[in-house]
């Protein structure tokens, strides 16, 4: 059974991404106990997804580490991976939370040595890599995952394979009587950093991107660029396994269309313009790429990466939303629309297309296991109704990391307020 | 009101006057220039300028290049461009109010074909109060001379044929053909829609 020490003065956080692991370690430093509860079998978010940030082309691994480092030294901070809120009783001060453990059949015995993904045959669609490759029925989510214990996936329980990785490991760290478990577990605030999710790009029917392979998203793109990805960072495209060189980039796949999204997702014009520097840099003169754009929004301080970009000779900006995607009989996508600047019809072939996708909340709209107050996108809006639950990062609106951060830091703040409000301390 | 009249009233504010006049007009002003409506018309590449350019065209005050156009002509109401529009404009229906417009104050190009049919419909129509779908195929037909309508009706006998052996067209209508039960309140209620009309104009044109 698990165990979590609580009391009215312990601040829960709702989703371990960049934006749940900054308020959690904040609170923590502060010497606030806080219990950090991950859907995902390990830390990071979509953050450990990406590939490269912008505006500086850094690696998103630098800042993680940092950050598993500061969770993994500090004895305030209690982390549940594999866990889902399932309910949230009560008032700012005093919540009770129930939260459902899926089991790992994994103790925390698992040096992650491998030995058991060795042992296993069986494989599936590896959802770190957005089903772009395969992973084992034992794996470790990624070579960076925190905490770094393997996962059984309960797909291979029953199965000759659970015994070989029972028997395979050294460690007696394989269990396979794991239960499901439901704990309850009160808090004084709640800082809710559920995150973004991709639209779901098969719904922008006439892109086509359910019935064309070389239609992927940007959240993909980011994975094929990266050297530990499924293609081992080379930017090849899934039907055939073709170098993909001419690459076109359209922005606005979802949002800012009322038959989508409403919002503008704001990252994903500097995202695109980051993803024409990964092509750039990988096929250098041969490289070919269009980006299809309504306007760039590159805000402010960003507008020096954009003026970098637009001077990339290999990169061309085409204003124009394309209306549809076709495939030619060599899988080919086509792109058709008209230039808006000209009106000139076209119909361009690409190697590969990558759909800027929006983003969205990733809980829908009457999920909530609590009331709160959300905008019409579905994002939670900061309203005194919602207690003591506060939003951090993008599950309050389309933020870029940097935003996402400095805003979870703000709610990690306000929920410290609380939970003194709760202990009777002043401030 | 003429079209001079209106050129005196609105000057060099054609979007105000779009606005005012054209059915949907409105909307106008909320295109974000993305070109999803251009590349998505079936027709678009017979349209001198898709509906994408004559938003632009209206808001840069090109009256006369819109008005005059054959463009808004082409539309077939397939509905495409407002199924797709990221920001919902009904641009079917826009395209029609400008065809309309031009149409009122008598800007439409000769013998521009869509406008031709459409009277011929219309007129069709106004006789007995519902379409008598023979005399209007023949004088579409005819619309360009009768050389060219013997012409074509030889090209779509068999056609023609093969809709009366199917019971889809009774070669007797030639002969006046049948109309609505009530005629005269058919022509009551058009001549009521065509007062509030009128009415509509005088009361922008004040």
């Amino acid at each position: 059974m698990t165990e979590v020490v609580a009391t009215n003065e312990t601040i829960l956080v709702v989703g371990g991404g960049i934006s749940g692991l900054t308020a959690a370690l904040e609170a923590a430093e502060t010497g606030k106990q806080v219990v950090l509860v991950e859907k995902r079998p390990y830390l990071g978010g979509r953050v450990s997804q990406l590939y490269k940030y912008f505006p500086k082309l850094c690696f998103p691994t630098c800042g993680l580490e940092i950050h598993q480092r500061r969770a993994k030294t500090n004895p305030n901070l209690r982390i549940l991976t594999m866990a889902e809120v399932t309910d949230l009783k009560g008032e700012a001060g005093k919540y009770t939370a129930t939260v459902k453990l899926k089991p790992r059949y994994v103790n925390e015995n698992c040096t992650a040595c491998g030995d058991c993904a060795k042992a296993v045959e069986a494989e599936f669609e590896d959802e770190y890599n957005y089903g772009l490759g395969k992973r084992k029925g034992a794996y470790l989510p990624y070579r960076m995952a925190h905490p770094a214990q393997y996962v059984l996936d309960p797909r291979i329980l029953g199965t000759e394979d659970a015994e070989r990785a029972k028997a395979a490991c050294k460690y007696n760290a394989i269990d396979l009587d794991m239960q499901e478990e439901t704990i309850e577990f009160p808090c004084g605030a709640v800082i809710w950093a559920t995150g973004w999710r991709p639209y779901d790009a098969a719904k922008i029917q006439p892109y086509g991107y359910d019935r064309f392979p070389n239609v992927i998203t940007s959240v993909e793109f980011e994975r094929l660029a990266d050297p530990s990805g499924p293609t081992g960072g080379k930017l090849v495209r899934p039907s055939d396994g073709k170098e993909a060189k001419n690459i076109a980039f359209i922005q606005c796949a979802g949002s800012r269309d009322r038959n989508h999204l409403l919002h503008c997702s704001r990252i994903c014009c500097m995202a695109s313009l980051k993803q024409c520097t990964y092509v750039a840099d990988a096929w250098g003169e041969e490289a070919d790429v269009s980006l299809y754009y309504i306007d760039i929004r590159a805000i402010d301080r960003f507008e020096d990466f954009y003026t970098k970009v637009r001077a990339i000779e290999q990169v061309k900006f085409i204003k124009s939303k394309p209306a549809s995607i076709v495939q030619d009989q060599d899988g080919n996508p086509v792109v058709h629309g008209v230039d808006t600047e000209g009106y000139k019809r076209y119909a361009n072939t690409h190697d590969l297309v990558v759909l800027a996708i929006g983003m969205e909340p990733s809980v829908d709209k009457d999920s909530f296991p609590v009331d709160i107050v959300l905008n019409r996108e579905g994002f939670i809006e900061a309203d005194p109704s919602n207690g003591g639950v506060f939003a951090a990062g993008s599950a309050s609106d389309a933020l870029d990391v940097n935003r996402a951060v400095q805003h979870a830091t703000g709610a990690a703040l306000r929920a410290i307020q609380v939970v003194n409000g709760a202990a009777g301390v002043e401030g | 009101m003429s079209n001079t009249q209106m050129i005196e009233k609105y000057r060099t504010h054609f979007l105000r006057e779009v606005e005012a006049n054209v059915e949907e007009g409105e909307w106008v002003k909320m295109c974000m220039q993305c070109g999803v409506c251009s590349g998505s018309c079936p027709l678009g590449k017979h349209w001198a300028h898709p509906p994408q350019e004559i938003f632009m065209m209206i808001r840069a005050g090109k009256r006369e290049e819109v008005l005059t156009s054959d463009s808004m002509w082409m539309c077939t109401s397939c509905y495409n461009c407002i199924v797709r529009c990221p920001r919902e404009l009904p641009i079917t229906h826009i395209m029609h109010g400008l065809a309309h417009y031009a149409k009122r104050l008598g800007l439409v190009p000769e013998n521009q074909p869509t406008a031709k049919f459409a009277q011929l419909f219309w007129d069709n129509l106004m006789k007995k109060g519902r379409v008598n779908e023979l005399k209007l195929g023949l004088s579409l037909y005819f619309m360009n001379g009768f050389a060219e309508g013997v012409k074509t009706s030889l090209a779509r006998r068999k056609l023609g044929m093969n809709m009366v052996k199917t019971g889809r067209m009774n070669p007797m209508e030639i002969l006046g053909g049948h109309g609505v039960k009530d005629l005269s309140g058919f022509k009551k209620a058009i001549q009521k829609a065509q007062e509030l009309e009128d009415a509509r104009i005088a009361k922008q044109g004040a």
